[in-house]
């Protein structure tokens, strides 16, 4: 008989691994991902593929040539990166595009901080804020490259946020803008220009569902961001309906529902505790509604994001747990 | 336009020039007296700030020599007789010269001398396996190999040895600060005197079980017979215990209790090798 | 709604493999071996000499301290040695060795199964009978119950709280005795009642034993001042401060002990331990030990005498199988893991556990995720990940404290729950009497 094993307890462990998590987070992106791909063809499949393989690659030769450490690439997160990168970008966007992304997100937003765990900014958005800063022109035309299979009509310009910002800085007001405008349904659905991920709010929040049934994430932050930006801009749009747009057209449209339910829930970079993530959920809903109504760019959502990425720290240092005991009798 | 650009001058020097009074007369205000012998004997510290003199860094230990009346207390392990000589003419007072001292390992229950009996799979320390159980061998004083000793060493010194599964001081790396001796949970580690020509003899195991347990335990382990202490012309050893301990400021590097040892547990370090006698199995020269 | 803890928690699963398992009477050893270290405390002072002829129940060893207990010899026969012998860690501790002879018990004990239901007894003959019968605490802790029974004069207890929650996975001796020995249990509920002065009693089972709550409901008819709460199916509802949480909602001041929410805690089988102490004059001799493992072939629970080698059990039980990796004394989640299978039982010695390499090989370390899970499951509100990464940082002890590391209970949701397999409580648990012990050395105000 082999020796017998001594450990300290406890000699059980849970089921969940880090690699279980993460490939429950990209069964969650899957119907995102089939959406773009059956609307806006080809490319958003490149798009995907070339940002998986890019931001794995980039971590397996940094890790094993630079760093010379262990390899990690089996935990699926740079996988998850990829993914996420590839859904925030157009979908006929460039396939070196996406590469010059994970990139940056792998090699600057992730392994110059130490790896997993210890980067303090999502690299998935400081993938695609330093794309939109580097190559603007790029990273904000969505032309059509035409359907998979005819399934969706064929669609060109600006994503509807765009073509709101450029209206009412041309001095329209949104009663003029809207006449054309998607219903609303249409944009539940499939909702015409947008990054790859933007594509359909059904496909984000199936995922959404599927995370919270296998308890990989809980409601706390995208509920308050969500709840946020609609009483935020429903106040603003009350006040002035005709320079502020209405808080379901907020809802569904940009990168909102991609960003908090798949970006601002990435545990490396949320609070810790559920106190700290009603805040930085507060924040990053006040945010993303000040940026789209005041800022010059027309999405905040990433910038929300990773402004509140940086008072992690802080939130976990100041919002402590419910201790046991402190109930009074 | 010009207009702009000088006045943009003039009133940067301006500020400038008042920010650096304001923090002229602020230094002077808040500024901390210190004796300025304390910056010139920090100078001549080593800087490691590694704690083996027992004070709180460098620093500390500046500030306390220079405050205390003599050298009495004071030695820096890392800088040794040469640090402690310049800074004792910094501060124009007599030092003796402290005999050189190394971490001396007390332990050969290497994986070929000492069975494992159980597998640990916790977290690799020392400290954790230690407060946990007797150990993965048959011997409850001897060393775990999880390293604890290795994380402590500032100074590069003490490794553990994969083969063998016991930890291993280098004694031309080791400062005698004594950060490994105080994270041993078994106090295995013990600052000895270097010796002459770097040569030290002592016993290498600290196992207090009576003779017929440790020989069952370990190969190479003390039984506690007593012959070395027998066999000492100088008195240098002690059987307590069932172990035997070497006083290393009475041994004179005889080497008889080294021939006598049934076990071979008593160790002779950097010595030439002897000539008639038939070579040991355990003899070192790290 | 069935009543639960309101913070924290996991959800192994529950294993009770060996719940159908009746209680059987183990066979006579040989040789006994009665450590002194039956009870949390000092251990006890031995009063026989080898060559002394000594019966079942009969005193061999005296308490040393406040926080100790007697000893009774668990067989009959001659005392061959008293001398150190290693326990489960391979540890030295003192035993008396005893060579058995024959089955004979002391006078006065009653060894019938009749019930005894009249408790003539006042308080304070019940708190000297439960100390003369060297009974602790069989909940895990071995906390000398006569202590329990007697809180200081400033803490006054309110009601008695009975554990049959048994929330540790593949234990069922505690199922078994609910279901085999309800009204002894209850009678035991109501003599430590009356020693402590209270009138409500209550007894909590998880939901996950019908038939044990059946049975205690059923014999609980004839106690109406002792309810029988059902409570749902979470590790670790029998923790002391989780089991009040749940029955009285009411939560143990951080740092504090549980007298001061004026609940008493007792295991059930220390309720039944106290009723044969007290009505049959029998000390605690024996215990019932679930001898369970998926690799195991058949399922076990035995009533041992202390001082019976575990290999023993195994050999009655069947023998360790050839996948036996590891072997531990008590459920998976806080038992301790067996380095010397020679060493002989003790009181609190509630199960022994056999589990093979694929279910318990520690998985690889990885790095921390920040997920938080661990602080979600923490029962005690804590935050494991910075309690571990403070304790790995070494020398944080004031931070550490800050953090209230002390009330860590050992519990062992953490490292269960962690996605990368950090062992966070082993680390934790080291942190947690560093800092406790500087605690206990300051002057007291």
């Amino acid at each position: 008989m082999n020796k017998l094993i001594v450990s300290p307890s406890p000699h059980a462990h849970g089921r969940e691994s880090t690699q279980s998590i993460m490939r429950d987070v990209l069964i969650a992106l899957t119907p995102a991902m089939l959406v773009s791909v059956l609307a806006s063809g080809w490319s958003a499949f490149v798009l995907i593929v070339a940002g998986v393989a890019a931001c794995v690659l980039t971590e397996f030769l940094i890790q094993k040539y630079l760093v010379k450490g262990p390899v990690t690439v089996c935990d699926l997160s740079a996988a998850v990166t990829g993914c996420l990168l590839a859904l925030n970008l157009p979908p006929n966007a460039p396939w070196w595009l996406v590469v010059i992304g994970a990139v940056v997100a792998i090699g600057v937003a992730k392994m110059t901080f130490g790896g997993l765990g210890q980067n303090i900014f999502n690299p998935a958005l400081v993938g695609r804020v330093f794309l939109l800063v580097s190559f603007p022109v790029l990273m904000t035309t969505w032309s059509d490259d035409g359907s998979m299979f005819g399934i969706v009509d064929a669609f060109s310009g600006a994503t509807p946020l765009g073509a709101v910002k450029e209206g009412l800085k041309n001095g329209m007001t949104l009663s003029q803008l809207t006449a054309d405008d998607l219903t609303f349904s249409q944009q539940f659905f499939f909702n015409a220009g947008g990054s790859a991920g933007e594509l359909s709010a059904i496909a984000l929040i199936l995922g959404f569902i599927y995370l919270l049934c296998r308890r990989v994430i809980k409601a706390t932050i995208p509920v308050t961001i969500l709840c946020t930006v609609f009483v935020i801009s429903g106040i603003f749009w009350l006040a002035n309906p005709e320079k502020f747009t209405n808080p379901l057209f907020n809802l569904f449209t940009g990168g909102l529902l991609l960003g908090a339910i798949f970006m601002a829930t990435d545990y490396v970079t949320s609070p810790m505790t559920t106190k700290g993530q009603i805040i930085f959920g507060i924040g990053i809903g006040l945010i993303t509604v000040f940026v789209r109504y005041f800022g010059s760019y027309p999405e905040g959502v990433s910038f929300a994001i990773l402004i509140m990425n940086c008072t992690v720290p802080l939130l976990n240092k100041y919002c402590k747990p419910r201790r046991f005991g402190e109930v009074k009798k | 336009m010009t207009g702009t650009i000088l006045f943009t001058i003039v009133t940067l020097v301006a500020l400038g020039l008042l920010f650096a009074v304001v923090l002229y007369f602020v230094a002077q205000k808040f500024k901390v007296e210190e004796d300025p012998r304390i910056a010139t004997v920090e100078s001549i510290l080593p800087g490691a700030n590694c704690g083996g003199c027992g004070q709180a860094g460098c620093h500390a230990f500046a500030e306390n020599v220079v405050k205390a009346p003599s050298m009495e207390g004071f030695f820096c392990p890392v800088g040794g007789n040469p640090v402690m000589t310049k800074v004792a003419e910094a501060l124009g007072r007599a030092v003796e010269e402290k005999a050189p001292m190394v971490a001396v390992m007390r332990c050969n229950g290497a994986i070929a001398n000492r069975a494992r009996t159980n597998e640990y799979d916790g977290y690799a320390s020392c400290k954790v396996m230690a407060s946990l159980y007797s150990g993965d061998t048959g011997c409850k004083f001897g060393c775990l190999g999880k390293g604890d000793c290795e994380a402590a060493c500032q100074f590069d010194a003490i490794h553990v040895n994969p083969a063998t599964g016991i930890a291993e001081v280098n004694e031309d790396k080791c400062t005698a600060c004594g950060a490994c001796v105080k994270a041993c949970p078994k106090g295995i580690l013990e600052l000895r005197a270097k010796g002459f020509k770097n040569r030290r003899v002592f016993v290498s195991c600290i196992n207090k079980d009576k003779g017929a347990v440790t020989r069952k335990a370990c190969s190479v382990g003390c039984i506690g017979c007593g012959k070395c202490a027998k066999t000492c012309p100088f008195g240098a050893i002690s059987v307590e215990n069932n172990v035997a301990y070497i006083d290393f400021t009475k041994c004179k590097m005889c080497r008889k209790c080294v021939e006598v040892c049934p076990t071979h547990a008593i160790h002779e370090v950097n010595f030439p090798p002897k000539p008639k006698i038939e070579p040991k199995p355990n003899e070192e020269n790290v | 709604m069935k009543k639960t803890f309101r913070i924290g928690g996991v959800h192994p699963h529950d294993n009770k493999i060996s719940a159908e398992a009746a209680i059987e009477v183990f066979p006579a050893i040989e040789t006994a071996y009665v450590s002194m270290a039956q009870h949390l405390g000092a251990p006890a002072t031995p009063i026989v000499a080898v060559g002394d002829k000594v019966k079942v129940g009969q005193v061999i060893a005296e308490p040393a301290g406040f926080i100790s207990g007697f000893v009774h010899s668990p067989v009959s026969g001659t005392v061959k040695s008293v001398a150190p012998r290693a326990d489960i860690a391979g540890n030295l501790v003192p035993h008396i060795e005893i060579t058995v002879e024959g089955d004979e018990w002391m006078e006065g004990i009653d060894t019938s199964d009749t019930l005894v239901k009249e408790i003539p007894y006042t308080p304070e003959e019940i708190i000297d009978k439960v100390k003369k019968a060297g009974v602790v605490g069989l909940g895990g802790a071995s906390f000398p119950t006569h202590v329990k029974l007697a809180p200081p004069k400033d803490k006054k207890a309110e009601c008695l709280i009975l554990n049959g929650t048994e929330c540790e996975p593949y234990l069922t001796s505690d199922d078994r005795i609910m279901r085999e020995r309800p009204q002894e249990i209850l009678i035991g509920g109501a003599i430590m009642m009356k020693a402590l002065g209270v009138t409500r009693g209550y007894v909590g089972i998880e939901e996950n034993k019908p038939a044990a709550i059946a049975s205690m409901t059923a014999a609980a008819k004839d106690f109406p001042q002792i309810e029988v709460v059902t409570l749902k199916k979470r590790y670790p509802q029998g923790g002391e401060k989780q089991l009040i949480d749940a029955v009285i909602r009411r939560q143990v001041p951080s740092g504090g002990l549980p007298i001061e929410t004026g609940a008493v805690v007792q295991n059930v089988g220390t309720s039944l331990a106290v009723y044969e102490a007290v009505q049959k004059n029998k000390p605690l001799i024996d215990n019932v030990i679930t001898v369970t493992g998926s690799c195991l072939p058949v399922q076990h629970n035995y009533k041992v005498r202390i001082g019976t080698p575990m290999s023993k059990i195994l050999e009655v039980a069947g023998g360790l199988p050839e996948k036996a990796a590891k072997v531990i004394s008590g459920g998976p989640m806080m038992g301790r893991a067996i380095a010397n299978l020679d060493a002989a039982t003790v009181k609190a010695n509630g199960a022994i556990l056999v589990l093979t390499e694929a279910e318990t090989r520690r998985r690889p370390e990885s790095p921390c995720i920040r997920c938080s899970k661990c602080a979600s499951a923490c029962p005690m509100g804590l935050e494991p990940w910075l309690l571990n990464k403070l304790s790995r940082a070494g020398g944080r002890h004031a931070e550490l404290e800050q953090e209230r590391v002390y009330d860590c209970i050992e519990c062992g949701c953490c490292s269960f729950t962690c996605p990368a397999g950090i062992p966070l409580l082993d680390l934790i648990r080291i942190s947690k009497a560093e800092v406790m012990k500087i605690m206990r050395s300051r002057p007291k105000k």
